[in-house]
């Protein structure tokens, strides 16, 4: 009789196993792959080689470029996703309006990647739309200080079209959160609209827009079928670069530096979401 | 005071139409364009219905779209049949690991797909020896992308019923654990399972990175491949694909608002509620 609570548990255990296999092979095998890869020699054994090729000027760039897109778009993003959020809390909570927004923002901060790329390029890209309506209608070339659809600010750009939406969704609940008995309570102890906004609900939605801005900031920084799908000479950005280490790595005899930077950008996104998952407490505290 | 109300109320429904309408214009335009695009050539649209011309001009394009509808349908099938047992087991048996499976199925959120790609190249290395090099082995990896929403549509949907009574009522009279699964949790899920499976069904039509960096095809391959040679006709397909990805997170979210209505049961009876809700 003793043996039978354990005899249970193993055989409970078992009926997880197929699940434990399947993400074991498919998930915690290329996670170990890429950690340990990156500290791994060409020949076999440990090296320090790889992380150090981390320090190359050309990759330092590309880890530049990646992160000032990233925080660029990221802000752009929560600035402009702020707004319409708030536009919407004004809005009636269960009016058509707010919802329709809402459901939109659902699906377009989903839509990333070739698509999104090929709508850009159809809307600004050398013979799209707007670039040629611009052109015969007003005289106006677009890309009269050279094409940078293909460069950093065009990518910004585009990046800005998921970032938004996706700034709605993370930042609405907390917005809700925000309770018009103080604005109330402000106004009767004599504060101007300018108080509320800078002493009462600036500082309360604070912890909120930061952790929905770095929410945002790793979702550009992880992204890579947009920019792979728009830029097909040289390689700005890290992914980009993975790109050129993953389908070139026989030549160049560096199997390993993709790995090194792929734990490199693991290593960032991991700091990010960290921070996040701090900053989102707070929130939950605050305006729960 | 009531002045000032109205005087606020106006300002903000200034405010709202201003932001509302500026970034409606960002956000349209993309999509209008992309029709003006596609419809320069009058030959486009007509092309992408005539399936059979199709797959004759563009067999690369033909391949990539069945490639990407059967690995949907396959990548819907194998989350299924991997989480829904293991999330009701661990759920009903086996609590203590449930924190665990939490944190291995929202891993791959932190982990990019391109550095996922960079791990699963030796794994498909090895698993080429043995399946060969088809398109559908993507499956896996799509299946381990699909894991943090699919398991969070699935989890939603398992806090909403007491599993652990009807389990025990259903074990009581004599269910065996299959009957258990299949006729008494699942039918109870159906729409969290339903939302899980379009969520993947719409992740997997747009993925990209993992399908080109292990050489192998699919629907946004085949588009960016496309778009090197004929950029009307990969415009038009991206328009498809966006929206029929469109329309599935659209039922989606028509999906969760129904269901999260059926949680809180409403005052009056729910004939009534239903024919009250446009």
């Amino acid at each position: 009789m003793a043996k039978r609570p354990r005899l249970r548990g193993a055989t409970s255990l078992l009926a997880t196993v197929p699940f434990f296999a399947y993400v074991t092979v498919f998930l915690i095998i290329p996670t170990l792959v890429v950690v340990i890869g990156a500290f791994a020699g060409n020949e076999g054994g440990a090296s320090l080689d790889n992380v150090k090729a981390l320090g190359n000027a050309y990759i330092l760039e590309a880890f530049g470029r990646s992160v000032a897109l990233s925080a660029i778009s990221a802000l752009v993003g929560a600035v402009l996703g702020a707004l319409l959020a708030y536009a919407l809390v004004t809005a009636r909570p269960d009016g058509v309006l707010r919802r329709v927004v809402t459901a939109a923002a659902g699906v377009l901060a989903q839509f990333g990647g070739v698509t999104l790329a090929f709508a850009f390029l159809a809307t600004i890209g050398l013979s799209g739309f707007v670039t040629v309506w611009l052109q015969d209608t007003f005289d106006i070339n677009l890309y009269a200080n050279g094409v940078w659809l293909f460069e950093l600010p065009g990518l910004t750009l585009v990046y800005t079209y998921f970032q938004i939406p996706l700034m709605v969704i993370v930042f609405l609940p907390a917005l809700d959160g925000i309770r018009p008995q103080w604005r109330e309570a402000t106004e009767s102890l004599g504060g101007t609209t300018w108080q509320y906004w800078t002493r009462v609900a600036g500082p309360l939605l604070a912890p909120a827009f930061l952790g929905s801005f770095l929410l945002l900031f790793a979702n550009a920084f992880s992204a890579y079928a947009t920019a792979a799908a728009l830029v097909s000479q040289g390689s700005p950005l890290v992914p980009l670069q993975i790109r050129t280490a993953l389908t070139s790595e026989v030549l160049l005899g560096q199997q390993n530096l993709g790995k090194a930077m792929a734990l490199g950008m693991v290593v960032v996104v991991s700091i990010v979401m960290a921070l996040y998952a701090l900053l989102q407490r707070r929130t939950a505290r605050w305006l729960g | 005071m009531a002045g000032l109300i109205a005087r606020r109320a106006r300002k903000q429904r200034l405010f709202r139409w201003v932001v509302l309408a500026t970034l409606g214009v960002f956000f349209v335009l993309p999509l209008i364009a992309m029709v003006e695009f596609s419809t320069r050539d009058p030959q486009t649209w007509p092309l992408l219905v005539d399936w059979p011309q199709l797959s004759e001009r563009y067999p690369d394009l033909a391949d990539g779209i069945v490639a990407s509808l059967l690995q949907a349908a396959l990548t819907a099938l194998l989350m299924l049949v991997l989480l829904v047992p293991t999330a009701v087991w661990v759920r009903l048996r086996l609590p203590r690991l449930r924190r665990l499976v939490e944190f291995i199925c929202l891993l791959p959120l932190s982990i990019p797909a391109i550095v996922l790609v960079v791990g699963l190249a030796p794994v498909y290395a090895w698993l080429n020896y043995f399946l060969g090099g088809s398109s559908l082995t993507l499956v896996f990896a799509y299946t381990i992308l699909v894991l943090p929403y699919a398991y969070r549509a699935i989890d939603a949907g398992l806090s909403a019923i007491d599993v652990k009574t009807l389990a025990e009522a259903a074990r009581s009279l004599g269910a065996s654990w299959p009957t258990v699964m299949g006729r008494v949790v699942l039918p109870n899920i159906r729409s969290a399972v339903l939302s899980a499976a379009f969520l993947t069904v719409a992740l997997v039509l747009g993925e990209y990175t993992i399908a080109s960096l292990l050489s192998r095809t699919n629907l946004q391959v085949a588009i960016v491949y496309l778009g090197k040679s004929s950029a009307t006709t990969s415009v038009a397909v991206s328009l498809t694909a966006l929206l029929l990805a469109f329309v599935l997170l659209l039922l989606l979210s028509l999906l969760g608002g129904r269901r999260s209505r059926k949680v809180v049961p409403p005052p009056v009876p729910s004939a009534v509620a239903k024919e009250s809700t446009p």
